[in-house]
């Protein structure tokens, strides 16, 4: 009984690291973008993923118990705790790497949450009933950003493309269950990955075709962020994230 | 003409009756109000700056959101104010531009380092609540669309000077090393802000015309008086002490006398040598030039739909 516990707790801290790390990084560009109403539009999709993560993060404190808060889900687990997928802890680099790393989770986010609004586990139901109204925003403006950035200038379709090549090898990983994963599913609490991505991959071609991208033709794709094997990039993002609770430890802010 | 244009116009301002972009104006009521507005739209995004510093730092979830949300509302005051300017002939590109040349300048008060989690709270209670206290006379100013986007921006103002006073509260609350952060953060953001009100009367060159026209309604020592004396029982609540020994209650005048501000230091800083102007300036150079294929890239693509559509309709 209690192992089915740890393996949802496993799972919701999966799904709450993947919206937390993407947010923490889409938080950097605040104040920097390149245009003040899309300064504005990322900081709204920052705010929805961070509050998504945050009520995923008081589902596993709750399960969890104890002293358990969104808090030290957050702030007190180091790197190979972390669950979330190797593609949302990559760098910024610049609007192009940001929109692309953001447009591929935002339909693998976006069916994911289809699924969720299905689960037998009630609470995941409701806070996938919120967050799809989220992610099916996020999606169109990603995949606005996209298709007009692909299909822009000659400069544009360089860069896109680019960062569409850098990025491909990271987005396999969202399919490839983990131990966790497939348990969930099996107990139709998880989403069902192979379905997810179908969908997944025939939206996207949809998009990168209006877009005037192409996918690149190495298949070969990287994992581990999901068991912990992260990238380097993840020591420095929690370093920073994390600096207040681990300089003042129990402090009240 | 031009004197019973200047007469009506001045009619109207006594009237309490707003100005509008498609009324006459005297050129330099247009060029001082111009001046003011963009300066205070620089200032909310120059702004954002000090205070996105923190935003990957956080110290827990709840403030890393609203933080993250009152830096956002910053843009949106930004977007407000250049939209009221451009009401006066100007584009938000060719305001950017003297930004970014620094023809035009932004408050001081974001040219100083936010060095501790502390400064998000000083920021907050102190320069959130000296602005207030310059931007609620001007949801009265005489041009009416400058009053129409502060009465926005005040509302979100007060949530975020509450806000910054509820970290101070929260520190002051707290262990010896955050009461001792709290501390640290009133030293250093004290005189700054009340220097945020501008030179002394004697010394403020264009107040009069400026009271005149009723763009602005009350002198920069008043509003420096008037934050000075809510400030000095704000403190006292938290159990911090103002850093000015000369600081004391005055009975005769109603109000609290304090120490002489270093303006030597104030006019350094308004002249670029303050401790972050030439980050300031490059990390908002640097967000534009690196956006700048961003921008051309959506020009050329909705001139490319444009198209489109039009020989769609000459095709039908």
């Amino acid at each position: 009984m209690a192992e089915t516990k740890d393996i949802l707790i496993d799972y919701v801290l999966h799904l709450a690291d993947n919206s937390m790390i993407l947010g923490q990084r889409n938080a950097e560009w605040c104040g920097h973008g390149p245009v003040l109403e899309q300064d504005i539009a990322l900081t709204n999709i920052t705010l929805d993923l961070i509050g998504e993560a945050r009520s995923l993060y008081q589902y596993a404190a709750e399960l969890k118990g104890g002293d358990s808060t969104e808090d030290s889900m957050a702030f007190l687990r180091d790197v190979t705790q972390y669950r979330n997928t190797l593609l949302l802890e990559q760098n910024n680099t610049d609007w192009a790497y940001t929109i692309t790393r953001q447009f591929f989770y935002d339909v693998f986010h976006y069916y994911l949450q289809e699924a969720l609004i299905n689960s037998s586990d009630e609470r995941l139901k409701e806070i996938a009933k919120k967050t799809i109204k989220e992610s099916t925003y996020h999606v169109k403006w990603s995949s606005e950003w996209m298709i007009r950035l692909g299909d822009g200038t000659e400069v544009s379709h360089l860069k896109m493309q680019n960062a569409l090549n850098a990025l491909w090898e990271y987005t396999g990983e969202f399919f490839i269950p983990s131990t966790s994963e497939m348990e969930m599913q099996e107990k139709g609490i998880g989403a069902d990955l192979n379905a997810l991505s179908i969908k997944w991959r025939s939206k996207v071609e949809e998009i990168l075709k209006e877009a005037t991208l192409s996918i690149p033709e190495s298949s070969f794709q990287q994992k581990g962020g999901k068991t912990g094997m992260h990238s380097e990039h993840m020591g420095y993002i929690l370093a920073d994230m994390q600096y207040m609770q681990r300089a003042y430890p129990r402090a009240e802010w | 003409m031009e004197i019973k244009l200047e007469e009506i116009f001045q009619d109207k301002i006594d009237q309490e009756i707003k100005i509008e972009p498609r009324d006459w104006m005297p050129e330099k009521y247009r060029k001082t109000l111009l001046r003011q507005i963009s300066q205070h739209a620089h200032s909310e995004i120059v702004g954002m700056l000090p205070e996105g510093n923190w935003i990957t730092r956080a110290p827990n979830l709840r403030r890393k959101v609203a933080l993250l949300a009152k830096v956002q509302d910053e843009a949106g005051h930004g977007l407000y104010l250049y939209s009221a300017a451009e009401t006066l002939g100007m584009s938000r590109d060719e305001m950017l531009e003297e930004l970014h040349s620094g023809k035009a300048k932004y408050s001081s008060i974001f040219n100083y380092p936010t060095l501790t989690w502390a400064d998000m709270g000083a920021i907050g209670w102190l320069v959130d609540g000296a602005a207030i206290m310059n931007q609620v006379p001007l949801c009265r100013t005489s041009y009416g669309p400058y009053a129409r986007a502060m009465v926005r921006v005040c509302k979100e103002e007060s949530f975020h000077q509450r806000q910054g006073y509820e970290i101070m509260l929260t520190l002051t609350k707290g262990s010896e090393a955050q009461k001792a952060m709290a501390q640290d953060a009133l030293n250093r953001w004290w005189w700054p802000s009340i220097s945020m009100f501008g030179p002394n009367d004697d010394n403020s060159p264009n107040s009069a015309q400026s009271m005149k026209w009723k763009i602005k309604r009350f002198s920069n020592d008043e509003l420096r008086q008037k934050f000075v004396d809510v400030t000095v029982a704000q403190a006292e609540l938290l159990g911090l002490t103002i850093p000015d020994k000369d600081l004391k209650w005055n009975e005769e005048r109603g109000h609290y006398d304090f120490g002489a501000i270093n303006w030597d230091e104030f006019f350094q800083v308004v002249a670029g040598n303050g401790p972050c102007n030439k980050q300031r300036l490059k990390a908002r150079v640097d967000a534009w030039e690196n956006g700048a294929w961003v921008r051309e890239a959506a020009t050329a693509y909705a001139e490319k739909r444009e198209a489109k559509a039009n020989n769609q309709i000459e095709a039908a």
